[in-house]
């Protein structure tokens, strides 16, 4: 989306379109009201002195008799103008500031950073307060005193938000194209900080009318006898209980001015801000084919039994009816890019999708169970002690603020009823088990405190504080480094070997599923393509998806002086799924056909399953060069 | 500040311990920032444009008078003097005399200085009570965009509550519990009914902002992979709530509760003039109108210091709550 | 075209406590028209080395020549560098045709016509169509973005072009199309690239040369098929067997006393050969060679450079009795 017409969104919503009007018609205001009632404003009625609120004078009168009512719509301009210079002054010696350490460089930058750190402690009002000391009590002292209030906060925004962008790889490369600093700042940064930043902006001016209210208010702001809301308002508050209209009607003014600023803000940053994706999507294809169905039912060694698996978030369906068995200590992989629904797949049938997600299936059996039936009290022993969990990043796996052997100890506390003393010992062996050096002095630590294989054996270590009969594995080792993912690999093979422990691996590598898995399962686009024996999967695999994956990324066994296999266009989308094969818009075997009709998932009868019209086979020997990529 | 510097390198050199390594940086940081603040204080009143003393005593007050006045204030003395004379002074606990009581400056802070913090103190006692039970529970209750209605009152309500300022609720406030209904005492400081106003005033504002952020803060951890570790546990979702959501929430909290704390220092200014509460605020401002600037230079040193003082405990808070803190570079 | 040497490179960052050395001294050659690809774990200072090639990082100390002479700071940058993420280094706020015509040099061209025509050529020479010039970089796939990233670095007239991890964050079937645009360019424009990756398997299909980092050093460094064909340190052969595919079971050819050893704190290098608490011939195993742990082992040529007093073939894999000359 455009930057304008996100703008234009802003106007789109009931908050947007009040907030807009509002401000509308305080700016209004602040240009008419004083030509149009500046006379009655200002008009001395010795008669009414002090009079509380009537038909004639809807705010009463002040000491002088003067309508309070029109006074307050014409304080407006003062009120407004006030205010928008103080934020025009903050706003520019803010900018300045924060740009410093890009333009200074880091030494200097630093200096700055560093007083602006100090001065954003203070509170505004505080710094408000003594620079009104400074330039003494009147709006020609209040507006330098609230302006550089203000500065502080915007020039911390500022620099936050122009070290993110700087340091991005497009900064580094115009730099690197000899793109100067100034260049730099105005071309690719501030461009890329405007909206936050006007956003920011809007906001302070509310701030600023507010709190020059209050600096008037106390009598610091301006004087006799010119009149904001501020000073109207620290006027009727003496009379309060005479005429409590001539202190309410500049407080609602003051709230509803300050509103309409902050609203706006509000409404805009909603709408610039990062925003969670509402793609437009057409319904799943609803073609009738029982996917991934017909597996041999009730299998006494079947740890797992998925049929027909739907995983959806309002209509968008990412996994579309998938099915697969697991026996004991069998080890299974799910292979494919990125989106195709693999982690949540393994994320459906260990429970752990959460609202708006929503999971259907004809039959999820876990141990015997049947998971979508289990009463919810049930469920959580069971598979809190015989499923375990592990997730691609165990950098942010772990509770940051929480001591390893605390967070594998709780499972045995919650599960099998330990006290904390005896399951801080178990999680100690555990820890032991997975071959954790020093594990006694380990567990004291925190997570940061362990690399990143380490988290990981840690991971599966908590998956052994129960007894397992299933670990999933979601990109287990997709974080680290090749040396490092060995030993995690062969961590999981001792364990499934030691305890017959079923192992559902989830990767986009198939050099890894190779390494670790009887099985492979082949998903794209939300259903499983092939589902074959690893030992077939590099001269028997007859789907042609697998067969391009396997030739798409290199291997120390490649032909270096053939281009690599090339899978042309992108993968697809799981909002709007082909109707027919998924694959063939990228397929080269793809006919009609496969457009118009989805392939099941079929028994070759020899331990495979293959969804396509076509398997086995071959395409013309095409796949040069790169023209054949992802389009041009 | 070669003695800080050199005091800190003696505290990061006692031991590797990281505890005692972040101590000595943070107390190092304290000192610097105590310095700016004096000397802030002490520039203030210089850079007043025009005669401070002239200012103070009017335009038709005798020069001799101004003359002795400047000469007992030291002000005719070479600058670097003076500074050197208001460390001194203010080592030796030594605030300056009122231009216009003539009572020392320490004594008007201490008179009045209780009154002021009994009103903060409660006031963020309350704000916190409030804010993060109401933000969890909502972030609990919305999160994955559920119960839409819900999160629309909550959020316009706390966004209204957080805009207006201070002095407005409690302006507010008089009107409807004591104009309307009567019920609490205007103003002044007696007995505990007349705590209630003051402190509420202080405390909507700052405890929507808090219970706003707590939601955000809480919604966001809740999104984490850790959140999602401790569910495949199968916790209770109290546990996952309690022990693994609120203390990595409270992190961001507490910053920004320590802001808002500075900040409520500051809001007592307006708060207390509105109550006529005999607390600093209140002094700060007569002062100002009355140009009694050593009153002025003695309670800004006090608020800076509660502030500098809130920060610190903010950031050992923050120590002790998040173990990644204590080597993170401050 | 042009030959990019590192002469005892050193790049640290951090002061006092926190100080840390990420690039050690290293030396390193990209011979003109050849593609050097750099491997190493995470960390070991791969993506610092090419910074500092850029200038993005001040060096420490020692010297980055281009044929013999200093690398100019000001008029035409020599160097150019393409980003891991695809997602990251093109400004989202510019049109892609902006962001390549920035990139090319004052002069090169004249006129906004001229312009126009060089980024056209330029989208051409990375087989996307001219008109995408117009395009802002959310309309583009990742693997798209990456080749405008390309095209971009060769707007500049490089002599040289720095490749950090350009696939590793893209989609296992986009991949492909990146790898063989990165062959195709350099067969038809003779360029000299530094490929760094973490992947052996891409550094053996684009490289000529192979050079294997480890903790801020160059361990080893020789033709590609040299090296993979006869690595001679213990790292190299580590990574060889880690990446070893196709064929199922890796062979854990790791003895006990290192199997189970953490990765080196960068902050913290062990003294001597840094690879030595890991090192799978080294003192942990061999109770004899104590001057793994205190001398730093200096690369010189058996077959191609290796830094490690034990450095050798298949006579030297474990089991087998070290040879004669440790010093050497
Ligand atoms: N700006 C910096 N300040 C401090 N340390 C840094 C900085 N940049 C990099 N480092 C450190 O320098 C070391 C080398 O980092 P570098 O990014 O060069 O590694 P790399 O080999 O490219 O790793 P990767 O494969 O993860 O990209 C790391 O320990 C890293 O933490
Ligand atoms: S069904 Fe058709 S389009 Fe789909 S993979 Fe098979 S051949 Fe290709
Ligand atoms: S020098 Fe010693 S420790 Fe280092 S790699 Fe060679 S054998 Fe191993
Ligand atoms: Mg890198």
């Amino acid at each position: 989306m455009t930057s304008r017409a996100r703008w234009a969104g802003v106007l789109r919503t009931p908050v947007g379109v009040a907030a807009a009007v509002l401000l509308g018609a305080v700016l209004l205001l602040a240009v008419c009201a004083p030509l149009l009632w500046g006379g009655r404003a200002d008009e001395v009625d010795t008669a009414h002195i002090l009079a509380p609120a009537s038909a004639e004078h809807w705010a009463g009168t002040d000491n002088l008799g003067r309508d309070i009512f029109f006074r307050v719509l014409v304080a407006t301009r003062t009120s407004v103008w006030l205010a928008l210079l103080a934020t025009g002054l903050g706003v520019a010696v803010g900018l300045l500031l924060g740009t410093a350490p890009l333009l200074l460089g880091p030494r200097l930058g630093r200096l700055v950073t560093a007083a602006v750190n100090i001065a954003v402690a203070f509170p505004g009002l505080l710094l408000a307060l003594s620079f009104a000391v400074i330039f003494g009590a009147g709006a020609s002292g209040a507006v330098p005193a609230i302006g550089l209030a203000i500065a502080p906060g915007f020039a911390r925004l500022t620099q936050t938000l122009s070290a993110t962008v700087a340091g991005r790889d497009f900064v580094a490369a115009a730099r690197i194209a000899g793109v100067g600093r100034i260049r730099v700042l105005l071309r690719h940064v501030l461009p890329n900080i405007a909206e936050p930043l006007l956003v920011n902006a809007t906001m302070a001016a509310g701030g600023s009318l507010l709190a020059f209210a209050g600096l008037s208010f106390l009598g610091l702001g301006v004087q006799t006898p010119g009149y904001d809301w501020g000073r109207l308002l620290g006027e009727g508050l003496n009379g309060i209980y005479l005429n409590p209209a001539a202190a309410l009607v500049p407080g609602v003014a003051v709230v509803l001015a300050g509103l309409a600023f902050n609203l706006v803000g509000e409404a805009a940053a909603k709408a610039v801000g990062p925003r969670t994706a509402t793609a437009p999507v057409r319904g799943a294809s609803a073609d009738g084919i029982a996917h991934g169905a017909d597996l041999p039912a009730g299998q006494a060694d079947a740890v797992l039994v998925v049929e027909d698996l739907t995983v959806s978030f309002g209509p968008v369906t990412p996994v579309r009816g998938v099915g697969f068995t697991l026996r004991r200590g069998e080890s299974v992989g799910i292979v494919g890019e990125s989106g195709s629904g693999k982690s949540l797949t393994a994320l459906a049938v260990a429970q752990l999708i959460e609202q708006p997600g929503r999971v259907e299936a004809r039959r999820l059996e876990f141990l015997g169970d049947d998971l979508l039936r289990t009463p919810p009290r049930a469920r959580p022993r069971l598979l809190g002690t015989s499923l375990a969990m592990v997730f691609q990043d165990p950098m942010t796996s772990f509770n940051p603020v929480q001591r390893i052997g605390r967070q594998l100890a709780e499972v045995a506390e919650q599960h099998l009823g330990q006290r904390r003393g005896p399951a801080l010992a178990r999680a100690v062996d555990r820890l032991r088990a997975v071959r954790i050096p020093g594990a006694a002095r380990r567990a004291r630590q925190f997570p940061h405190e362990f690399s990143g294989g380490m988290r990981q054996r840690a991971m599966i270590g908590m998956g052994l504080m129960g007894e397992p009969k299933l670990i999933i594995a979601d990109e287990p080792t997709t974080a680290l480094d090749v040396t490092v993912q060995r030993q995690v690999l062969s961590l999981l093979a001792d364990v499934r070997a030691a305890d017959d422990v079923a192992v559902l691996l989830i990767s986009h590598d198939l050099g890894v599923v190779e390494q670790v898995c009887d099985r492979v399962l082949v998903m794209y686009a939300g259903r499983f393509v092939e589902d074959l024996p690893v030992a077939r999967l590099r001269d028997g695999a007859r789907h042609p998806y697998t067969r391009a994956l396997l030739g798409a990324v290199p291997d120390l066994a490649t032909d270096r002086d053939q281009p690599l296999v090339v899978i042309p266009g992108r993968p697809a989308d799981p909002a709007a799924p082909p109707p027919g094969c998924a694959f063939a818009p990228r397929c080269p075997l793809a006919d009609d056909h496969c457009v118009r009709a989805d392939p099941a998932l079929v028994d070759d009868g020899s331990g495979g399953r293959v969804a396509c019209w076509h398997a086995d086979e071959r395409p013309e020997p095409v796949l040069s060069a790169a023209t054949e990529g992802e389009g041009r | 500040m070669t003695s800080t510097t050199a005091s800190t390198a003696v505290f990061a050199h006692l031991s590797g311990n990281p505890w005692l390594r972040f101590a000595a940086r943070r107390f190092g940081r304290l000192l610097v920032s105590v310095w700016v603040l004096v000397t802030a204080a002490f520039l203030m009143i210089h850079l007043i444009p025009g005669d401070p003393v002239r200012a103070a005593l009017g335009n038709t007050a005798p020069v001799e008078l101004v003359e002795a006045r400047r000469a007992t204030l030291g002000l005719n003395n070479p600058l670097w003097q003076q500074y050197a004379d208001y460390l001194r002074h203010l080592f030796a606990g030594d605030f300056g005399t009122s231009m216009l009581s003539g009572m020392p400056v320490s004594q008007v802070i201490g008179d009045r200085l209780p009154a002021t913090a009994e009103l903060a103190g409660l006031a963020f006692a309350l704000a916190v009570l409030v804010s993060i039970p109401l933000g969890l529970v909502m972030a609990v209750l919305t999160r994955g965009g559920r119960r839409r209605p819900v999160e629309l009152a909550f959020t316009s309500g706390s966004v209204l509550l957080a805009v207006v300022p201070e002095f407005l609720v409690a302006v507010g406030l008089v009107y409807v519990f004591s104009v309307e209904l009567g019920w609490a005492p205007v103003a002044m400081r007696q007995g505990p009914s007349s705590y209630v106003l003051p402190v509420l005033a202080l405390a909507l504002g700052p405890a929507s902002v808090l219970a706003r952020i707590v939601r955000v803060e809480t919604l966001a951890v809740l999104q984490a992979e850790y959140i999602r570790t401790a569910r495949a546990k199968r916790l209770p979702d109290r546990r996952v709530y309690l022990r693994h959501a609120l203390p990595n929430a409270l992190t961001a909290t507490i910053t920004v509760g320590g802001l808002l704390l500075g900040a409520m220092v500051a809001g007592t200014v307006l708060a207390e003039n509105v109550f006529a509460w005999p607390g600093l605020g209140s002094t700060i401002v007569s002062s100002i109108l009355a140009k009694d600037y050593p009153v002025v230079q003695g309670v800004v040193l006090v608020y800076g210091l509660g502030v500098l003082l809130v920060n610190l405990v903010v950031d050992v808070a923050l120590a002790l709550l998040d173990p990644r803190s204590t080597i993170r570079e401050s | 075209m042009s030959e990019l040497t590192f002469e005892d490179v050193t790049v640290r960052f951090g002061s006092g406590r926190r100080a840390m050395t990420a690039v050690d001294r290293v030396h390193l050659t990209v011979p003109s028209g050849a593609v050097v690809g750099l491997v190493g774990e995470s960390g070991s200072g791969k993506s610092t080395l090419a910074r500092a090639a850029v200038g993005l990082t001040p060096v420490a100390g020692g010297r980055i020549l281009l044929d013999g002479r200093p690398l100019p700071r000001a008029g035409r940058r020599p160097l150019q560098m393409v980003f891991q993420d695809p997602y990251s280094s093109l400004d989202p706020r510019m049109t892609i045709g902006s962001s390549i015509a920035e990139a090319i040099p004052r002069g090169a061209v004249t006129g906004a016509a001229g312009r126009r025509d060089e980024v056209a050529r330029l989208l051409e020479l990375v087989d996307l169509s001219a008109d995408r010039a117009a395009c802002h970089p959310a309309e583009l796939s990742g693997g798209q973005r990456q080749r405008v990233a390309l095209a971009r670095a060769l707007a500049g007239r490089p002599d040289v072009v720095i490749a950090d991890e350009i696939t590793s964050a893209l989609d296992v079937s986009i991949q492909g199309t990146v790898l063989n645009l990165v062959r195709d360019l350099h067969r038809s424009l003779g360029l000299s690239m530094l490929f760094i990756t973490h992947d052996l398997a891409v550094v053996r299909y684009v490289s000529d040369y192979i050079a294997v980092m480890y903790l801020g050093r160059i361990v080893e460094y020789g033709p590609a098929e040299s090296v993979l064909a006869d690595p001679q340190h213990p790292y190299t052969r580590e990574l060889l067997a880690a990446a070893r595919r196709p064929g199922r079971e890796a062979v854990d050819t790791v003895p006990a006393q290192v199997a189970e050893a953490e990765p080196a704190d960068p902050h913290h290098p062990p003294p001597g050969c840094r690879f030595h608490p890991r090192c799978p011939v080294g003192p942990l195993v061999h109770a004899d060679r104590a001057v793994c742990r205190d001398t730093a082992p200096t690369g010189d040529g058996r077959r191609h450079r290796a830094a490690c007093h034990f450095a050798g073939g298949a006579a030297d894999r474990p089991g087998v009795p070290p040879p004669g000359d440790p010093g050497s």
